[in-house]
């Protein structure tokens, strides 16, 4: 059982939806993803999912991908993700890694999924592997003791849905819509009728993630999800504020926000 | 060993979960049209009427005194309808849109010609079109970018990373990912996720298919080596095809060497790079030590890319294709020469080839003869040929 099994079952006790952060390693640098990700478990954050910045991310709108710029200029690999990854371990929530796949195929993936568990994470969300290439990965967290997290889309028929699910641990990434990270001004009506699609194939916990920015959007998401998961928002303020500190306070204040609305969903 | 959407250890899919339902709608259509003989007839026809095929074969014999003397035969995908071999897949494509129920197509295009040849299909099918082109190309092929508003298609500059051909593709399938429900995109060349580098072939292995024909009736024999330049490498494949089982005749590919192999400032990614993932397949990647991909770099803003097709490197890795990486200043060198001796202008792409040919004519001697694919013509290329050749405009 990982600390992200652990975190899961606790929310599900307590009647409530966990709330997962994204935020990019090295971003908005390198000591400033340490104390942001300090900042982010003290308001309240259940797991935080530290992102490996990729050249090529065709899962992540303007807001991700320029963070990630950001942090690839200032020369970010895999020993700053590891690092993030610790870090983020230590302040008690569950940990895990969001990576397009190449980066853990030229890392050795074996030795990836075991840095991953040598650092104190839970699992790996992968938005691009799909479950048919997935054997030698599957292996590998197996053998680490880490959840493969896959991601599944409104357009995933049913049938897929049990064969991802099946392949899956620690939760069920359910993406809200079709389309790119960012923020939305509502949470599109795909994302209920997927969580419910979901519910009939796995009893694992089902966390939506795509376009949350607010308290009332966590609180609606809440009602039928087990976790709610908040990236481009929290990046945005990182990106805007005037100064470092000004915008720690601001991810801060924004995760004590949401950090209420998991609670008040039921 | 190919199993389905694999070549060996490369290919398949490696894509967002939201994108697998249309990729399976897409192989199925594929797949049914393939063994239909309606969808057969009605392409085989535009083919005929529009496209101009099948197109011909010209011996460049002036040409092949500057190498060694072996004979030189060009297989003239310039001459087809907006240029060059794009159109094959496009009008393939479009006409599987059109199966597929779906009203708007995108497409990445690097030169612009296969953003052109997109353009084109979608206007004579009445079709919705968005063309994604880096910033930096739609500045080296701005030509193409007027060629594309003409025939109706929006082009959207792409500002994000390098600003060029790789950038597009993000970009096209960030679209994708959005719009699948209605939405085809028409992928120029055959990387991409599966069914893309397979379907894509299908629909160029028409070029190697006539050209293995014409060959045999103009010389009595198959060739000694088949040449073609390789960025994706869809024209590569296309003329390739016909040939992987004739174990007599060499399959040549010419990547894109820019500055020099040995400089890092190149595109060609099988003499230059290794095996990893990029846009939903994998295949040799230009990439660092953490697995981020290089920017490429060559004059040719076609071989652009810092991926190839997975049977690329299937065909690398057993032998049956060799590649080699020519340098800006060769393909530059071989492009004057073939305007100079046959009064042909080729695409810069395709004068990657051409200098191969150079190459390997030499190593060849004076009995060979060499089939090389005339991939497209180089009207879009006058500008960047100029300045190369200090031309004033």
């Amino acid at each position: 059982m990982t600390q992200l099994d652990a975190v899961m079952a606790k929310v599900r006790s307590e009647n409530r939806a966990a709330l997962i952060a994204y935020i990019p390693a090295g971003f908005p640098s390198q000591a400033g993803c340490a104390k942001a990700i300090k900042a982010l478990a003290e308001a309240g954050v259940d797991a935080i999912e530290i992102g490996f910045p990729y050249s090529d991310p065709v899962m992540d709108g303007p807001v991700i991908q320029e963070a990630a710029n950001i942090s690839l200029k200032a020369g970010t690999n895999a020993a700053e993700v590891f690092a993030a990854l610790k870090v983020a371990s230590r302040t008690g929530v569950a940990a895990v890694v969001m990576t397009y796949w190449n980066p853990i195929a030229k890392y050795g993936v074996e030795k990836f999924a075991q840095s991953i568990a040598e650092n104190g994470g839970s699992g790996v969300i992968t938005p691009d592997l799909t479950i048919e290439e997935s054997d030698e990965w599957i292996a590998a967290t197996k053998k680490s003791g880490i959840n493969p997290i896959y991601v599944v889309a409104p357009s995933t028929n049913d049938e897929r849905l049990k064969n991802v699910t099946a392949k899956t641990g620690g939760f069920v990434y359910a993406a809200s819509m079709m389309g790119v990270t960012g923020t939305r001004d509502a949470v599109a009506s795909t994302a209920s009728e997927l969580v419910a699609r979901v519910r009939t194939v796995t009893d694992l916990p089902i966390s939506v993630g795509l376009g949350v920015s607010t308290r009332e959007q966590a609180k609606s998401l809440a009602r039928y999800a087990d976790g709610v998961i908040v990236g481009s928002a929290f990046i945005k303020l990182l990106l805007e504020a005037p100064s470092e500190q000004a915008g720690l306070d601001a991810i801060s204040h924004l995760a004590k926000e949401l950090a209420l609305g998991v609670r008040e969903g039921r | 060993m190919i199993i389905e959407g694999h070549f060996g250890e490369y290919g398949g899919r490696f894509v967002p979960e939201a994108l697998i339902g249309a990729l399976e709608e897409l192989e199925a259509a594929h797949n049914a049209a393939q063994k239909d003989p309606a969808f057969i007839a009605e392409l085989a026809e535009l083919h005929r009427t529009y496209t101009g095929r099948p197109s011909i074969i010209t011996e460049a014999k002036r040409f092949a005194e500057h190498a060694g003397g072996a004979r030189i035969f060009l297989k003239r995908e310039d001459l087809n309808h907006t240029g060059s071999h794009k159109i094959n897949n496009v009008l393939g494509q479009a006409l599987l849109t059109k199966r597929m129920g779906k009203k708007r197509i995108i497409a990445e295009t690097g030169a612009g010609q296969h953003g052109v040849a997109s353009a084109t299909a979608a206007a004579l099918m009445g079709l919705d079109c968005v063309v994604y082109m880096g910033e930096e190309d739609t500045r080296r092929q701005a030509l193409n970018v007027a060629r594309m508003k003409l025939l109706g298609a929006q082009v959207v500059p792409v500002t994000s990373g390098s600003k060029t051909l790789k950038d597009a593709i993000n970009e096209a399938m960030r679209d994708w990912v959005t719009n699948v429900a209605d939405t085809h995109y028409m992928l120029g060349t055959v990387a991409g996720p599966h069914p893309f580098p397979t379907m894509v072939r299908d629909f160029h292995k028409i070029i190697g298919d006539e050209a293995r024909e014409q060959i045999l009736v103009l010389t009595g024999k198959l060739p000694d080596a088949v040449l073609a330049c390789v960025g994706g490498g869809s024209n590569a494949i296309g003329i390739f095809n016909a040939f992987i089982p004739d174990a007599g005749v060499r399959l040549i590919g010419l990547e894109a060497g820019g500055d020099g192999v040995e400089t890092g400032r190149h595109a060609a990614t099988i003499t230059g790079g290794s095996p990893g993932v990029l846009h939903g397949t994998r295949s040799y990647v230009l990439q660092d030590a953490n697995g981020q991909t290089i920017e490429s770099h060559s004059i040719s803003a076609g071989l652009d890319y810092p991926g190839v097709g997975p049977e690329h490197a299937y065909l690398h890795d057993i032998g049956r294709a060799e590649y080699r990486a020519i340098n800006d200043d060769a393909a530059m060198a071989a492009f004057e020469l073939l305007c100079k001796t046959e009064g042909i202008i080729p695409a810069i792409e395709t004068a990657h080839a051409l200098a191969g040919a150079l190459i390997v004519g030499k190593e060849l001697g004076p009995d060979a003869n060499l089939l090389i694919n005339l991939s497209g013509r180089g009207d879009k290329d006058v500008q960047t040929a100029a300045e190369y050749f200090g031309i004033p405009l």
